[in-house]
Protein backbone atom coordinates (compact mmCIF):
# COMPACT_ATOMS: atom_id res chain seq x y z
CA UNK A 1 0.00 0.00 0.00
CA UNK A 2 1.09 3.84 -0.92
CA UNK A 3 1.48 6.00 1.78
CA UNK A 4 2.16 8.92 -0.04
CA UNK A 5 0.96 9.74 -3.35
CA UNK A 6 3.18 10.96 -6.04
CA UNK A 7 4.50 14.81 -6.46
CA UNK A 8 3.79 15.68 -9.66
CA UNK A 9 6.09 18.66 -11.39
CA UNK A 10 5.09 22.38 -12.16
CA UNK A 11 5.96 24.08 -14.78
CA UNK A 12 8.51 26.86 -13.97
CA UNK A 13 8.18 30.10 -16.60
CA UNK A 14 10.27 33.76 -16.85
CA UNK A 15 10.61 36.14 -14.01
CA UNK A 16 8.63 38.69 -15.61
CA UNK A 17 6.45 39.44 -19.01
CA UNK A 18 6.75 41.79 -21.55
CA UNK A 19 5.42 42.95 -24.98
CA UNK A 20 7.72 42.47 -27.61
CA UNK A 21 5.96 44.14 -30.57
CA UNK A 22 2.29 45.45 -31.06
CA UNK A 23 0.91 45.82 -34.74
CA UNK A 24 -2.78 47.12 -36.32
CA UNK A 25 -4.79 46.55 -38.96
CA UNK A 26 -7.63 48.79 -39.76
CA UNK A 27 -10.99 48.73 -41.71
CA UNK A 28 -10.31 49.81 -45.25
CA UNK A 29 -13.24 52.46 -45.87
CA UNK A 30 -13.35 55.82 -43.91
CA UNK A 31 -16.86 56.56 -43.11
CA UNK A 32 -16.96 60.24 -41.95
CA UNK A 33 -20.19 61.67 -39.99
CA UNK A 34 -21.48 63.28 -42.88
CA UNK A 35 -21.84 59.98 -44.63
CA UNK A 36 -23.24 58.02 -41.45
CA UNK A 37 -25.66 60.71 -41.45
CA UNK A 38 -27.05 59.69 -44.77
CA UNK A 39 -27.85 56.33 -43.31
CA UNK A 40 -29.08 57.71 -39.36
CA UNK A 41 -30.91 60.92 -39.01
CA UNK A 42 -28.11 62.61 -36.88
CA UNK A 43 -25.64 65.10 -37.09
CA UNK A 44 -21.73 65.78 -37.43
CA UNK A 45 -21.72 67.61 -33.95
CA UNK A 46 -24.23 65.65 -32.23
CA UNK A 47 -21.92 62.76 -32.78
CA UNK A 48 -18.81 64.81 -32.14
CA UNK A 49 -20.23 66.30 -29.06
CA UNK A 50 -21.68 62.54 -27.55
CA UNK A 51 -18.78 60.66 -28.39
CA UNK A 52 -15.66 62.23 -29.75
CA UNK A 53 -16.32 60.28 -33.27
CA UNK A 54 -15.18 62.34 -36.14
CA UNK A 55 -15.18 59.25 -38.81
CA UNK A 56 -14.57 55.35 -38.01
CA UNK A 57 -13.18 52.73 -40.29
CA UNK A 58 -15.49 49.91 -41.66
CA UNK A 59 -13.91 46.78 -43.26
CA UNK A 60 -14.60 46.66 -46.76
CA UNK A 61 -16.31 42.92 -48.16
CA UNK A 62 -12.83 41.54 -48.54
CA UNK A 63 -11.47 41.91 -45.59
CA UNK A 64 -12.50 39.56 -42.48
CA UNK A 65 -11.79 38.61 -39.33
CA UNK A 66 -8.82 36.44 -39.89
CA UNK A 67 -7.62 38.39 -43.20
CA UNK A 68 -7.37 41.21 -40.23
CA UNK A 69 -6.20 39.72 -37.67
CA UNK A 70 -3.16 37.61 -39.51
CA UNK A 71 -2.66 41.45 -40.74
CA UNK A 72 -2.26 42.87 -37.47
CA UNK A 73 -0.34 39.80 -36.30
CA UNK A 74 2.29 39.84 -38.69
CA UNK A 75 3.24 43.34 -37.68
CA UNK A 76 3.31 42.75 -34.07
CA UNK A 77 5.32 39.51 -34.66
CA UNK A 78 8.06 41.17 -37.18
CA UNK A 79 8.28 44.50 -34.79
CA UNK A 80 8.76 42.24 -31.96
CA UNK A 81 11.80 40.48 -33.29
CA UNK A 82 10.73 37.09 -31.94
CA UNK A 83 11.09 34.24 -34.22
CA UNK A 84 7.80 32.72 -34.97
CA UNK A 85 8.89 29.37 -34.39
CA UNK A 86 9.20 30.55 -30.72
CA UNK A 87 5.42 31.27 -30.90
CA UNK A 88 3.60 28.69 -28.69
CA UNK A 89 0.35 30.19 -27.55
CA UNK A 90 -2.16 32.23 -29.32
CA UNK A 91 -5.12 33.93 -28.13
CA UNK A 92 -7.74 35.79 -29.99
CA UNK A 93 -10.26 38.14 -28.27
CA UNK A 94 -13.00 38.57 -30.48
CA UNK A 95 -16.73 38.96 -30.89
CA UNK A 96 -16.88 38.78 -34.11
CA UNK A 97 -16.15 35.27 -35.25
CA UNK A 98 -18.87 33.60 -36.82
CA UNK A 99 -19.26 30.20 -35.46
CA UNK A 100 -18.36 28.29 -32.18
CA UNK A 101 -15.66 26.08 -33.43
CA UNK A 102 -13.06 25.83 -34.69
CA UNK A 103 -11.92 28.81 -32.81
CA UNK A 104 -10.78 31.98 -34.90
CA UNK A 105 -7.27 31.09 -32.95
CA UNK A 106 -6.08 28.62 -34.47
CA UNK A 107 -6.99 29.96 -38.20
CA UNK A 108 -4.93 32.52 -36.93
CA UNK A 109 -2.15 30.05 -36.15
CA UNK A 110 -2.21 28.13 -39.39
CA UNK A 111 -2.36 30.98 -41.04
CA UNK A 112 0.64 32.50 -40.07
CA UNK A 113 2.24 29.14 -40.17
CA UNK A 114 2.97 28.27 -36.64
CA UNK A 115 3.48 24.94 -35.86
CA UNK A 116 1.41 23.33 -32.98
CA UNK A 117 0.99 26.35 -30.29
CA UNK A 118 -1.85 25.93 -28.17
CA UNK A 119 -4.75 28.43 -29.06
CA UNK A 120 -8.02 29.50 -28.66
CA UNK A 121 -10.12 32.18 -28.32
CA UNK A 122 -11.70 34.79 -25.51
CA UNK A 123 -14.89 35.90 -24.95
CA UNK A 124 -15.02 38.87 -23.20
CA UNK A 125 -15.89 41.64 -25.39
CA UNK A 126 -14.45 45.19 -25.27
CA UNK A 127 -12.43 43.96 -22.24
CA UNK A 128 -10.94 40.69 -24.01
CA UNK A 129 -8.03 42.06 -24.95
CA UNK A 130 -6.95 42.85 -21.39
CA UNK A 131 -8.16 39.66 -20.40
CA UNK A 132 -5.84 38.09 -22.45
CA UNK A 133 -2.79 40.39 -21.97
CA UNK A 134 -3.25 39.41 -18.23
CA UNK A 135 -3.39 35.15 -19.35
CA UNK A 136 0.00 35.72 -21.23
CA UNK A 137 1.94 37.14 -18.57
CA UNK A 138 0.55 34.76 -16.09
CA UNK A 139 1.60 31.94 -18.95
CA UNK A 140 4.87 32.80 -19.40
CA UNK A 141 5.28 33.26 -15.96
CA UNK A 142 4.32 30.20 -15.17
CA UNK A 143 5.94 28.62 -17.65
CA UNK A 144 3.19 26.81 -19.98
CA UNK A 145 4.15 29.06 -22.92
CA UNK A 146 7.06 30.63 -24.04
CA UNK A 147 5.62 33.41 -26.34
CA UNK A 148 2.13 34.08 -26.81
CA UNK A 149 0.80 35.97 -29.51
CA UNK A 150 -2.62 38.04 -28.43
CA UNK A 151 -4.92 39.32 -30.91
CA UNK A 152 -8.44 41.54 -30.67
CA UNK A 153 -10.31 41.42 -33.54
CA UNK A 154 -13.57 42.65 -34.59
CA UNK A 155 -15.89 43.23 -37.67
CA UNK A 156 -18.79 44.85 -35.37
CA UNK A 157 -20.12 46.82 -38.26
CA UNK A 158 -21.98 43.36 -39.19
CA UNK A 159 -23.83 43.08 -35.92
CA UNK A 160 -24.88 46.71 -36.16
CA UNK A 161 -28.06 47.48 -36.12
CA UNK A 162 -28.54 50.59 -38.66
CA UNK A 163 -31.19 51.68 -37.87
CA UNK A 164 -30.95 52.57 -33.90
CA UNK A 165 -29.62 56.19 -34.19
CA UNK A 166 -28.05 55.12 -30.51
CA UNK A 167 -25.40 52.67 -31.95
CA UNK A 168 -25.31 52.80 -35.65
CA UNK A 169 -22.29 55.35 -35.97
CA UNK A 170 -20.09 53.71 -32.61
CA UNK A 171 -18.42 50.89 -34.30
CA UNK A 172 -15.24 50.44 -36.04
CA UNK A 173 -13.66 47.61 -37.50
CA UNK A 174 -9.84 46.57 -37.03
CA UNK A 175 -7.81 44.10 -35.25
CA UNK A 176 -4.74 44.72 -32.68
CA UNK A 177 -1.70 42.09 -31.88
CA UNK A 178 0.98 42.02 -29.93
CA UNK A 179 3.28 39.45 -28.93
CA UNK A 180 4.29 38.56 -25.20
CA UNK A 181 7.71 37.14 -24.18
CA UNK A 182 10.04 36.48 -21.54
CA UNK A 183 11.68 39.83 -19.79
CA UNK A 184 14.06 40.00 -16.85
CA UNK A 185 12.59 43.02 -15.73
CA UNK A 186 8.43 43.42 -15.02
CA UNK A 187 6.70 44.77 -18.27
CA UNK A 188 2.68 44.13 -17.34
CA UNK A 189 1.61 44.59 -13.92
CA UNK A 190 -1.03 42.94 -11.93
CA UNK A 191 -4.64 42.83 -13.57
CA UNK A 192 -7.42 44.38 -11.60
CA UNK A 193 -10.47 42.58 -13.31
CA UNK A 194 -13.82 41.25 -12.67
CA UNK A 195 -17.62 40.81 -14.14
CA UNK A 196 -21.06 41.32 -13.14
CA UNK A 197 -23.34 39.24 -15.17
CA UNK A 198 -26.35 40.86 -13.15
CA UNK A 199 -25.87 43.49 -15.87
CA UNK A 200 -25.79 41.30 -18.52
CA UNK A 201 -28.63 43.50 -20.18
CA UNK A 202 -26.53 46.64 -20.02
CA UNK A 203 -24.66 46.14 -23.59
CA UNK A 204 -26.08 42.50 -25.37
CA UNK A 205 -25.96 40.64 -28.39
CA UNK A 206 -29.27 39.10 -29.73
CA UNK A 207 -29.52 35.63 -29.11
CA UNK A 208 -28.29 33.98 -32.45
CA UNK A 209 -31.01 31.27 -33.17
CA UNK A 210 -33.66 33.39 -31.96
CA UNK A 211 -32.60 35.99 -34.71
CA UNK A 212 -32.20 33.83 -36.98
CA UNK A 213 -35.40 32.07 -36.32
CA UNK A 214 -36.99 35.50 -36.74
CA UNK A 215 -35.40 35.88 -40.27
CA UNK A 216 -32.95 38.69 -38.42
CA UNK A 217 -29.23 39.19 -38.64
CA UNK A 218 -28.41 39.17 -34.70
CA UNK A 219 -27.47 42.72 -33.81
CA UNK A 220 -25.65 44.61 -30.89
CA UNK A 221 -27.93 46.85 -28.38
CA UNK A 222 -26.87 49.22 -25.51
CA UNK A 223 -28.26 51.22 -22.93
CA UNK A 224 -25.62 53.87 -23.52
CA UNK A 225 -26.86 56.24 -19.94
CA UNK A 226 -25.60 52.78 -17.73
CA UNK A 227 -23.19 51.70 -19.88
CA UNK A 228 -21.90 55.47 -18.97
CA UNK A 229 -22.39 55.83 -15.51
CA UNK A 230 -20.76 52.65 -14.91
CA UNK A 231 -17.85 53.04 -16.72
CA UNK A 232 -17.68 56.55 -15.75
CA UNK A 233 -17.71 55.34 -12.00
CA UNK A 234 -17.17 51.64 -11.33
CA UNK A 235 -14.48 51.60 -14.12
CA UNK A 236 -12.97 54.67 -13.49
CA UNK A 237 -12.43 53.65 -9.60
CA UNK A 238 -11.21 50.15 -10.94
CA UNK A 239 -8.55 52.02 -13.57
CA UNK A 240 -6.93 54.02 -10.82
CA UNK A 241 -6.75 50.57 -8.97
CA UNK A 242 -4.81 49.29 -11.56
CA UNK A 243 -2.83 51.85 -11.49
CA UNK A 244 -2.23 51.53 -7.84
CA UNK A 245 -1.39 47.76 -8.23
CA UNK A 246 1.49 48.31 -10.35
CA UNK A 247 2.89 50.42 -7.57
CA UNK A 248 2.85 53.31 -9.76
CA UNK A 249 2.15 57.41 -8.52
CA UNK A 250 -0.17 59.18 -11.18
CA UNK A 251 3.47 61.55 -11.59
CA UNK A 252 4.94 58.68 -13.01
CA UNK A 253 2.35 57.55 -15.72
CA UNK A 254 3.32 58.42 -19.29
CA UNK A 255 0.82 56.76 -21.09
CA UNK A 256 -3.47 56.37 -21.05
CA UNK A 257 -4.95 54.18 -22.92
CA UNK A 258 -8.58 52.86 -22.20
CA UNK A 259 -10.92 51.28 -24.04
CA UNK A 260 -11.85 53.77 -26.93
CA UNK A 261 -15.67 53.47 -26.25
CA UNK A 262 -16.33 56.88 -26.27
CA UNK A 263 -14.79 59.98 -25.51
CA UNK A 264 -16.73 61.30 -22.56
CA UNK A 265 -16.22 58.31 -21.23
CA UNK A 266 -12.27 59.39 -21.25
CA UNK A 267 -12.88 62.67 -20.19
CA UNK A 268 -14.64 61.55 -16.75
CA UNK A 269 -12.64 59.08 -16.32
CA UNK A 270 -9.69 61.43 -16.47
CA UNK A 271 -11.91 64.34 -14.31
CA UNK A 272 -12.14 61.32 -11.70
CA UNK A 273 -8.62 59.92 -12.24
CA UNK A 274 -6.66 63.29 -11.50
CA UNK A 275 -3.96 62.20 -13.64
CA UNK A 276 -1.43 65.22 -14.31
CA UNK A 277 -1.07 67.13 -17.85
CA UNK A 278 2.06 64.97 -18.75
CA UNK A 279 0.30 61.46 -19.56
CA UNK A 280 -0.36 61.32 -23.07
CA UNK A 281 -3.81 60.11 -23.39
CA UNK A 282 -5.31 57.82 -26.46
CA UNK A 283 -8.22 59.80 -28.51
CA UNK A 284 -7.96 57.00 -31.33
CA UNK A 285 -11.91 56.42 -31.52
CA UNK A 286 -11.88 60.07 -33.14
CA UNK A 287 -10.75 58.15 -36.45
CA UNK A 288 -11.65 54.56 -36.00
CA UNK A 289 -14.91 54.36 -33.90
CA UNK A 290 -15.19 51.92 -30.62
CA UNK A 291 -13.37 48.88 -32.02
CA UNK A 292 -14.21 46.63 -28.94
CA UNK A 293 -11.18 44.39 -28.41
CA UNK A 294 -9.32 45.74 -30.99
CA UNK A 295 -9.22 49.50 -29.74
CA UNK A 296 -6.62 49.58 -27.36
CA UNK A 297 -3.81 47.06 -29.24
CA UNK A 298 -4.58 50.02 -32.39
CA UNK A 299 -4.31 52.80 -30.72
CA UNK A 300 -1.05 51.69 -28.89
CA UNK A 301 0.41 51.24 -32.21
CA UNK A 302 -0.87 54.62 -33.17
CA UNK A 303 0.40 56.74 -30.27
CA UNK A 304 3.56 54.83 -30.97
CA UNK A 305 3.85 55.52 -34.84
CA UNK A 306 2.71 59.03 -34.02
CA UNK A 307 5.98 59.77 -31.68
CA UNK A 308 3.23 60.05 -29.22
CA UNK A 309 4.54 57.71 -27.11
CA UNK A 310 7.42 55.90 -26.82
CA UNK A 311 8.93 52.24 -26.52
CA UNK A 312 9.48 51.82 -22.51
CA UNK A 313 6.59 54.07 -21.31
CA UNK A 314 4.69 52.69 -18.75
CA UNK A 315 0.89 52.79 -19.77
CA UNK A 316 -2.32 52.18 -18.13
CA UNK A 317 -4.43 50.04 -20.35
CA UNK A 318 -8.18 49.14 -19.20
CA UNK A 319 -11.04 47.30 -21.59
CA UNK A 320 -14.63 47.51 -20.13
CA UNK A 321 -18.09 46.26 -21.71
CA UNK A 322 -20.06 43.54 -22.22
CA UNK A 323 -20.90 41.03 -19.55
CA UNK A 324 -20.33 43.20 -17.67
CA UNK A 325 -16.43 42.78 -17.46
CA UNK A 326 -13.35 44.56 -17.25
CA UNK A 327 -9.85 44.05 -16.92
CA UNK A 328 -6.95 46.47 -16.58
CA UNK A 329 -3.33 46.56 -16.02
CA UNK A 330 0.11 48.89 -16.82
CA UNK A 331 2.21 47.53 -18.98
CA UNK A 332 5.30 48.99 -20.66
CA UNK A 333 5.33 50.28 -24.18
CA UNK A 334 7.38 47.97 -26.77
CA UNK B 1 -29.11 71.50 7.02
CA UNK B 2 -27.84 73.32 3.53
CA UNK B 3 -30.28 76.04 2.37
CA UNK B 4 -31.79 76.08 -1.00
CA UNK B 5 -29.12 78.61 -2.13
CA UNK B 6 -26.22 76.23 -0.45
CA UNK B 7 -27.51 73.53 -2.77
CA UNK B 8 -27.68 76.04 -5.93
CA UNK B 9 -24.13 77.12 -5.77
CA UNK B 10 -22.48 73.75 -5.07
CA UNK B 11 -24.61 72.36 -8.02
CA UNK B 12 -23.73 74.97 -9.95
CA UNK B 13 -19.80 74.16 -8.99
CA UNK B 14 -20.81 70.28 -10.63
CA UNK B 15 -22.71 71.47 -13.77
CA UNK B 16 -19.94 73.98 -14.15
CA UNK B 17 -16.99 71.09 -13.86
CA UNK B 18 -19.32 68.12 -16.04
CA UNK B 19 -20.60 70.76 -18.84
CA UNK B 20 -18.28 73.69 -18.15
CA UNK B 21 -21.46 75.63 -18.28
CA UNK B 22 -20.82 79.47 -16.05
CA UNK B 23 -21.88 78.85 -12.35
CA UNK B 24 -23.85 82.20 -12.96
CA UNK B 25 -26.22 80.73 -15.60
CA UNK B 26 -27.37 77.93 -13.63
CA UNK B 27 -30.39 79.41 -11.73
CA UNK B 28 -33.42 77.67 -10.32
CA UNK B 29 -36.02 78.71 -13.62
CA UNK B 30 -33.17 77.48 -15.57
CA UNK B 31 -33.75 74.42 -17.87
CA UNK B 32 -30.80 71.71 -17.80
CA UNK B 33 -31.41 70.65 -21.64
CA UNK B 34 -33.56 73.27 -23.23
CA UNK B 35 -31.47 76.92 -21.20
CA UNK B 36 -27.75 75.27 -20.11
CA UNK B 37 -27.59 73.03 -22.89
CA UNK B 38 -26.52 70.06 -20.90
CA UNK B 39 -27.08 66.62 -22.91
CA UNK B 40 -28.10 63.36 -21.41
CA UNK B 41 -24.27 62.26 -20.69
CA UNK B 42 -23.83 65.35 -18.87
CA UNK B 43 -27.04 64.77 -16.92
CA UNK B 44 -25.44 61.55 -15.89
CA UNK B 45 -22.64 62.82 -14.75
CA UNK B 46 -24.25 65.70 -12.74
CA UNK B 47 -26.79 63.23 -11.27
CA UNK B 48 -24.24 60.77 -10.07
CA UNK B 49 -21.77 64.04 -8.85
CA UNK B 50 -25.04 65.25 -6.68
CA UNK B 51 -25.60 61.59 -5.32
CA UNK B 52 -21.85 61.79 -4.07
CA UNK B 53 -21.33 65.16 -3.45
CA UNK B 54 -25.13 65.71 -1.09
CA UNK B 55 -25.44 62.22 -0.35
CA UNK B 56 -28.29 61.66 -1.78
CA UNK B 57 -29.92 58.63 -3.78
CA UNK B 58 -31.16 59.42 -7.26
CA UNK B 59 -32.58 56.67 -8.62
CA UNK B 60 -32.83 56.60 -12.69
CA UNK B 61 -36.77 56.89 -12.63
CA UNK B 62 -36.51 60.22 -10.36
CA UNK B 63 -33.66 61.14 -12.47
CA UNK B 64 -35.42 61.77 -15.72
CA UNK B 65 -37.94 64.47 -14.27
CA UNK B 66 -34.90 66.48 -13.04
CA UNK B 67 -35.63 68.80 -15.92
CA UNK B 68 -34.32 72.57 -13.84
CA UNK B 69 -32.09 73.22 -11.65
CA UNK B 70 -35.16 73.95 -8.82
CA UNK B 71 -36.34 70.24 -9.70
CA UNK B 72 -33.18 69.24 -8.93
CA UNK B 73 -32.68 71.56 -5.73
CA UNK B 74 -35.88 70.49 -4.35
CA UNK B 75 -35.54 66.89 -5.01
CA UNK B 76 -31.94 67.05 -2.72
CA UNK B 77 -33.81 69.37 -0.39
CA UNK B 78 -36.47 66.30 0.07
CA UNK B 79 -34.01 63.61 -0.04
CA UNK B 80 -31.67 65.30 2.68
CA UNK B 81 -34.77 66.20 4.84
Amino acid sequence: MRIMSATIKASQGAPYSRIYGVGGERGNRVVDNAEMCTIIDSSDEWIQQRTGIVERRWATEDQTPLSMALAASRKAIERSGIDPAQIDAVLVATGSHTRQFPSLAVSVAAGLGLKDPAATDLSAACAGFCYGLSLADSMVRTGTAKNVLIVGVEILTRQTDFTDRGTAFLFGDGAGAVVVGPSETPGIGPVVWGSDGESADVIWSDDWNEAFASGKKPVIHMEGNKVFRWATTFIAEKTAEALEAAGLKPEELDVFIPHQANNRITDSMLRRMHLPESVVISRDIRQMGNSSAASIPIAMEALLESGDAKSGDTALVIGFGAGLVYAGQVVVLP
Amino acid sequence: MATTEEIRTQLADIVNDVAGVDQTDVQLDKNFVDDLDVDSLSMVEIIYACEEAFGVSIPDEDAKDLKTVGDAVSYIERAQA
